[in-house]
């Protein structure tokens, strides 16, 4: 559930929600941490909940000695109102079979919030890449059909690609195909969860990229994110 | 993924969920009877309080009963021999209920004869003034955590040799005021378990709540570890309950003598 650290519950009407998934060379996280820090946005609230591991620790973003001993618990929430932009951070992992309930716990928060729109950072195993992926560029986004139809043709003006379908059983030849993201955590939870819940204005959307292991792409990623950001 | 002493790999235990396309499987897979063993699994796992002199469980929780000011928490085996020898050697404490808990982890199950460095969670409340711990958050409420980690944790740029272990570090909430008996933990040192469970529900509902860990390099219980937590006598929560020093330090010793008898390579 949402704790809000004042005394009354910030209002989040036609705010973006940008989240991270816990995934492979932990890309979302980095990237909202680099989202929070540069924009300086501030703590709003607490997810609290049962779902993640807990762990606790200093602040990750101090600029001086006076900030730099503000708790941090395992889930925040973060605003910039000028933006209209909230992030929430997750900085540890799931425990075993809750991550489903997460999303549901999360997805009726920000619905019932208003946010206009959930944006999910996450990353994949680039060994699962074929042939085709290896030749281009590593970065992939995934919309909800809602968004689909809106923004897909300014997204591919800005040359991103959309997230193939590969075999839902892979080395079966005849095997369907479906969306699928190793190593992404909940984001296809989410993206599944979302879909099924959620009126179309607030369907989610993904920006992800392929990780093998040097993680300064989470800052090419990022500053990626931000030309899909501006069109969203 | 772990090596048995056999050389077999097998799958360590782990609450945490890493592999989520084998958990989504795992669903996929289940069956109705699967379900019921993780459902009685997870009945088995809850935490039950009860009386150990009448082996009754208690009706309501534990801090509606005995609502107080300070509640003061031991984790380890360290800081559990602290918090007995100098604070609860003075004043008559009573004990007041127990936490019954089971996990895939537990080795302890007699929870009737337990010396006070076992692991195992025993409430006891201060009879002369009855303020110390609770249930409901209560904003004028105070935790104090005491617990231990391994030196090998600490993350620092400068050289290890310049560590001199154990050493005390904490970590408090907002709403704590007061200033700690040591440094504050630095980035990007971070605390997992039931401490950080407990500093999380103290900041997110704003109960002033400090954390004081120990970095050493002994785990088992030692006389140098448990002495490294003697700043903390000075702090608000334990000054007015710590009385007689020289007599806490006889009965550490005596602590430690009965667990060197009791310990051997067979347990």
């Amino acid at each position: 559930m949402f704790v809000p650290c004042g005394d009354s519950v910030p209002d989040l009407a036609g705010f973006t929600f940008l989240m991270p998934a816990v995934s492979v060379g932990n890309v979302g996280q980095l990237a909202i941490d680099l989202i929070i820090s540069t924009l300086n946005m501030c703590k709003i609230g607490y997810f609290y909940t049962d779902c993640l591991v807990p762990m606790v620790g200093n602040n990750p973003y101090a600029t001086a000695e006076e900030n730099s001993t503000e708790l941090s618990i395992n889930a925040e929430v973060y605003s910039l109102p000028s933006k209209k932009l909230v992030a929430l951070q997750l900085r540890s992992i799931f425990i075993k079979y809750k991550s489903k309930p997460f999303c549901e716990k999360l997805l009726s928060w920000v619905k019932s919030s208003n946010c206009a729109k959930v944006i999910v950072l996450s990353s994949s195993h680039s060994y699962h890449r074929n042939d085709l992926q290896l030749r281009s560029t590593p970065f992939r986004y995934l919309l909800t059909p809602f968004l689909q139809k809106t923004v897909q043709n300014k997204i591919k003006s800005l040359n991103w690609e959309e997230m193939e379908k590969s075999p839902c059983i892979p080395e079966i030849d005849d095997s369907e195909f479906c969306i699928r993201i190793p190593g992404g955590g909940i984001t296809k939870t989410l993206y599944d969860e979302g879909y099924s819940v959620m009126t179309p204005q607030h369907l989610p959307c993904s920006g992800k990229c392929q990780v093998h292991g040097d993680y300064s792409l989470a800052v090419v990623f990022l500053l990626r994110f931000f030309d899909l950001f501006s069109v969203l | 993924m772990a090596a048995t002493f056999f050389g077999e790999v097998v799958k360590a235990p782990c609450r945490a969920g890493t592999e989520d396309q084998e958990e989504e499987e795992d669903e996929r897979r289940e069956t109705a009877e699967d379900r019921e063993v993780r459902r009685q699994l997870a009945r088995k796992r809850e935490v039950r309080l009860f009386r150990r002199q009448t082996k009754t469980s208690l009706e309501v929780s534990l801090l509606e009963k005995y609502p107080c000011s300070k509640f003061i928490i031991a984790i380890g085996n360290n800081a559990v021999a602290f918090l007995s020898s100098f604070v609860m050697n003075s004043g008559v404490w009573e004990e007041v209920g127990c936490a019954k808990l089971w996990n895939e982890w537990c080795r302890t199950t007699d929870t009737v004869h337990l010396s006070p460095t076992d692991a195992f969670c025993v409430f006891y409340h201060l009879k002369s003034n009855p303020s110390v711990f609770g249930s409901c958050p209560r904003r004028n409420m105070q935790v104090t955590v005491l617990t231990c980690r391994h030196v090998t944790d600490y993350k620092t740029a400068e050289s290890t040799s310049s560590l001199h272990s154990p050493f005390l570090k904490a970590l408090k909430t907002e709403n704590f005021k007061e200033p700690p008996c040591c440094s504050l933990l630095e980035q990007p040192n971070i605390v997992h378990d039931l401490p950080a469970a407990v500093l999380s529900y103290c900041q997110v509902w704003k109960i002033p709540a400090i954390l004081y860990l120990c970095y050493t390099d002994v785990m088992k219980l030692d006389l140098i570890t448990v002495g490294a937590f003697k700043p903390v006598l000075s702090s608000r929560s334990l000054k007015g309950l710590v009385k007689n020093i020289p007599q806490s330090t006889e009965i550490l010793k005596k602590l430690m003598t009965t667990n060197e008898i009791q310990s051997n390579i067979y347990t």
